[in-house]
């Protein structure tokens, strides 16, 4: 079910749940993936079997074509850069040079006539390794004496992030009680259902290469590969086709597709690489590796002063590009407080190298792990203070807008509160404790946990150089362009891979010039026809992208008004567009756009030089940034003989701004909340001692299926955003941030009789075993008697 | 293992000879020998389901069938499912209810779900969800698949 409270847009496409205009082509098979196209030459990676050690040789057939570092002399090093946090530059080779540093790490390149030749070829290729030992755990990786993983990043840390903000120390001397919490979160894998792939073409006429991949950001990916490579930018063409989900994994820059075009441009061929699932779960990207020990202090009446965190986050063994390893302890560090209004901060972030595959984005990158801490803290506290944990989130979310945070972020207005009390509503907290207690009367344990949230979304360029970035994302251009025929067609910057794009931008361009949605195209995900941008990623494309689509389609309207008065005789202000015309007002007299764009290239010369020739107009969109809000609320039962968790009910309350289209809304929230319920209970990349991964298959790995799912409850309010010229808010990655906090708050609320503290995701069934037997040998020890 | 074998498979009705080596699965003939791309593959070891396809009337994982076992057998993929532009009940259904998001397990789960209901066309519930726990979905949390799946059911009972 969803419940949208809209305060009315007064607009006739926006805020409508029209259907998809990608769907038709998605249900027939007639989508395009990259793993779809022929090529001439297919590749293999071998990939180093071992975490750490020195390659003294690699031996192939002779006369085999395997490439290996030595053949990529020229290449430059992914070296992505900070300028600032202590950030010390470290750079991948293509092809391990020398040294392996995590199971996984491209080595050598098998080139064969087809993929089955290049596997077979890839089993010949042998990497003789002088293996060391190497470090998996991040406080390993700090401790006194470890070994140096790049000589550049002394004591392993990559970069440190530290804040105080004045004040703190008094204001942490004189709390009434501190609470504390050391919170684990485990490594994870996006796992979109398309893994990587890319293909790489030559074409002779030109010497151009064109790249095909499964990328978010295919400008970049350009700009990037080019810069690697020596090339000039426009000799490479970048094409993002239809892309199988990315979730912040396809952000990242992948040697492998330097390698590609590197290839291609020395076979003056086609050559092509799809990745294998094994692949994926072990060396695309993960995430999330991070250890949080956070304290707060309160006064006596459960209102929070001060925070203190350590944030320690595993970011393997690369840094990764555009975003740099930053991304995970600097996104902990800067939206740590969440929703709470808490003015003293002290934090310190690192980065921590180890021989394991990189850390790149995953959807709501460190918020589903800063939540998961926080909203554990507040559970601990009220049960410190013998209150609710409903109500000491009433009395401490923020309330009063605009808020600056204690790191300075100003949060704009938004609905905590509302929509915890509409959770709480929908929930009848009352009837669930009663039947909370008559069934752990039957010996059966259920739970009930909240998830109060803020989500950053839609933030420009100002916020990512704050983070010193070297490359700065932020902005989008579109360019919105009514062809000679009247058929109207947006080319963007972002380049979405699911989330509907095609139809959110359509339906924004249809309100201002007065055309249905289905007549309008979105391009995208091309570099030779779609405008620089910066792709999809960070809930960012319908604020920023929407923006820029808003400020495009509102030149258009006024160039069309103005055709439209030059044609009709009136003045522009007695003019309406609407059904593919436009009309003066109370009259029967129209022209249609096709008309009007018609005369806007072939008749100029009637417009006397007072309307410029043409029909496409610019816009580009670079704001601030604006705050998302949610309250996730989970009732669990769980099994105390074997740890097995049934999620009953699960319900979000959220505020995501004005919607454009609630279908794709909500499918949006229940994408994410199927992802963070993995995170709380399921998904886990396990690593041996030795570096080597456990989980390198979809039945070790496992993301929920149809089972797992319980209904999803949606619950919305709309508080337009100032912060957003659609007034839209992003709300993609809202869904992963909060349901790991309830989950695992509602797994503790179930076990409270047990006095069990779980505060490591994913709560497998073996670890709230383990808890429940520690917690009853404690108590058997301090009985004298069997405990529960 | 380079020896190839020449088979003749039939996808939705029309005939492909071709010679595949016997480890070539049925998932890459269908793909790169017969130039059916709709079918997807997602992970190669039977969990996923993306290259789920109907063979004899029943709902297949493609990638764990070798091409020379579906000799003589009736396959159907995603691209047989509409009769002209007419979509099959279950494709409106999924546009309808949002069933997709990136689109790419959609072949898959299409074809799980129309083999289903050809053979059960009352299945209830809970065996519905059972059953389309056999495949993956990263985006969409099944929730609006459920629906479409069970919206087409009711469709495909008129």
């Amino acid at each position: 079910m969803s419940t949208h409270e809209t305060k009315g847009s007064g607009l006739k496409w926006v805020g409508r749940a029209i259907r998809r205009l990608e769907d038709p082509a998605l249900v027939t098979g007639q989508g395009r993936f990259t793993a779809d196209l022929p090529a001439t030459h297919w590749v293999r990676f071998v990939r180093s079997p071992v975490a750490a050690g020195s390659i003294k040789s690699i031996t192939f057939p002779d006369g085999a074509r395997v490439i290996t570092a030595a053949d990529l002399s020229g290449v430059k090093k992914i070296t992505p850069m900070l300028h600032k946090f202590s950030y010390r530059p470290v750079g991948q080779s293509i092809l391990a040079d020398g040294q392996v540093r995590y199971v996984g790490e491209p080595v050598a390149i098998a080139v064969a006539s087809s993929e089955e030749a290049a596997e077979d070829l890839a089993d010949l290729v042998d990497i003789d390794i002088d293996e060391t030992a190497p470090l998996v755990d991040a406080r390993d990786a700090l401790a006194d004496g470890a070994p140096q993983i790049h000589a550049e990043a002394p004591g392993n840390v990559i970069l440190e992030g530290t804040v105080k903000t004045p004040g703190f120390d008094s204001v942490w001397d004189n709390a009434a009680r501190i609470v504390a919490i050391n919170a684990r979160s485990r490594r994870q894998n996006a796992t979109p259902m398309e893994a990587r792939a890319g293909h790489a073409s030559y074409d002779a006429p030109t010497g151009r290469i064109t790249l095909t991949c499964t990328t978010q950001m295919p400008h970049l990916m350009r700009t990037a590969i080019t810069d690697l490579l020596g090339m000039r930018e426009s000799d490479l063409r970048v094409i993002a086709p239809d892309v199988g989900g990315g979730f912040g994994q396809k952000m990242s820059l992948c040697a492998e597709y330097v390698a590609l075009v590197w290839l291609a441009r020395q076979l003056k061929s086609s050559v092509a690489w799809t990745e294998d699932r094994r692949e994926n779960l072990i060396a695309s990207f993960h995430s999330r590796d991070q250890y949080i020990a956070l304290e707060a202090a309160f006064d006596k009446d459960a209102k929070l002063m001060a925070l203190r965190a350590d944030i320690v986050s595993n970011v393997g063994a690369y840094s990764c590009f555009p975003t740099t390893s930053g991304v995970e302890p600097l996104m902990a560090m800067a939206e740590m407080p969440g929703p709470y209004d808490v003015q003293q901060y002290q934090c310190r972030a690192r980065g921590v190298l180890t021989n394991t595959c990189t850390m790149a984005a995953y959807r709501g990158v460190s918020r589903p792990v800063i939540t998961f801490t926080l909203e554990r803290l507040m559970d601990k506290a009220a049960a410190a203070f013998a209150i609710d944990p409903i109500d000491i989130r009433r009395r401490n979310l923020i309330a009063k807008f605009p808020y600056t945070s204690a790191m300075g972020l100003v949060y704009d207005e938004a609905t905590y509160k509302e929509t915890l009390e509409m959770a709480v509503a929908a929930i009848d907290v009352p009837a669930f404790r009663a039947r909370q207690q008559a069934a752990r009367a039957e010996g059966r344990y259920l739970g009930v946990g909240f998830a109060t949230f803020s989500e950053r979304t839609g933030y420009g360029s100002p916020a990512f150089a704050a983070r010193g970035m070297a490359i700065t994302p932020g902005w989008e251009t579109v360019h919105l362009t009514v062809d000679p025929s009247g058929f109207v067609e947006a080319r963007i910057g972002s380049s979405p891979h699911g989330q509907g794009l095609r139809t959110t931008l359509a339906q924004i361009i249809a309100d201002e010039i007065g055309v249905a949605p289905d007549l309008i195209k979105v391009i995208h995900g091309d570099t030779d026809t779609a405008p620089y941008g910066w792709g999809t990623f960070a809930s960012r494309s319908l604020v920023i992208s929407g923006g820029a689509t808003l400020l495009a389609a509102r030149k258009v309207r006024a160039k069309l008004l103005k055709i439209a008065s030059h044609m009709l005789e009136a003045a522009p202000e007695d003019i309406v567009l609407e059904n593919g015309s436009a009309k003066v007002a109370g009259t029967d007299r129209t022209v249609t756009i096709a008309a009007m764009a018609r005369e806007a290239y072939t008749q100029t010369h009637r417009f006397k030089g007072e309307i410029e020739p043409g029909l496409t107009e610019s816009g580009t969109y670079d704001p601030p940034g604006t705050f998302s809000n949610a309250c996730h609320v989970a009732i669990v039962a769980v099994d105390v003989e074997t740890g097995f968790v049934r999620i009953e009910r699960f319900l979000v309350a959220e505020d995501a701004g004005r919607i454009i289209n609630p279908m794709i809304a909500d499918g949006q929230v229940h994408g994410g909340v199927a992802q963070g319920i993995g995170n709380a209970l399921l998904e886990e990349i396990v690593y041996d001692e030795s570096g080597g991964i456990l989980t390198a298959n979809l039945a070790d790995y496992m993301p929920p299926t149809a089972q797992e799912m319980p209904p999803i409850e949606l619950h919305h309010l709309e508080t337009p955003s100032t912060q957003s010229i659609t007034k839209a808010k992003g709300l993609g990655e809202g869904g992963s941030i909060g349901a790991p906090a309830a989950v695992v708050n509602a797994i503790n609320d179930a076990l409270a009789p047990f006095g069990v503290q779980i505060d490591e995701m994913p709560a497998t069934p073996q670890r709230i075993r383990a808890a429940l037997r520690a917690s009853s040998s404690a108590h058997s020890r301090a009985s004298g008697k069997p405990g529960a | 293992m380079t020896e190839k074998s020449s088979i003749t498979l039939t996808i939705n009705g029309q005939n492909h000879a071709i010679a595949v080596e016997p480890r070539r699965t049925l998932v890459d003939a269908i793909r790169e020998d017969c130039g059916q791309t709709g079918t997807h593959i997602g992970c190669e070891h039977g969990i996923c389901g993306a290259c789920t396809v109907i063979v004899d009337g029943e709902p297949v994982r493609s990638c764990l069938m070798f091409a020379v076992q579906a000799e003589g057998k009736k396959i159907r993929t995603v691209e047989g499912l509409a009769t002209g532009d007419t979509l099959h009940p279950m494709q409106q259904a999924f546009i309808d209810h949002h069933g997709l998001q990136c689109g790419f397990c959609t072949p898959g789960f299409l074809m799980l779900a129309v083999g289903v209901l050809e053979r059960e066309p009352d299945i209830g519930d809970d065996e519905l969800i059972d059953v389309l726990s056999s495949n993956l979905c990263r985006c969409t949390g099944y929730q609006n698949i459920i629906k479409a799946v069970r919206a087409a059911a009711a469709e495909m009972r008129k």
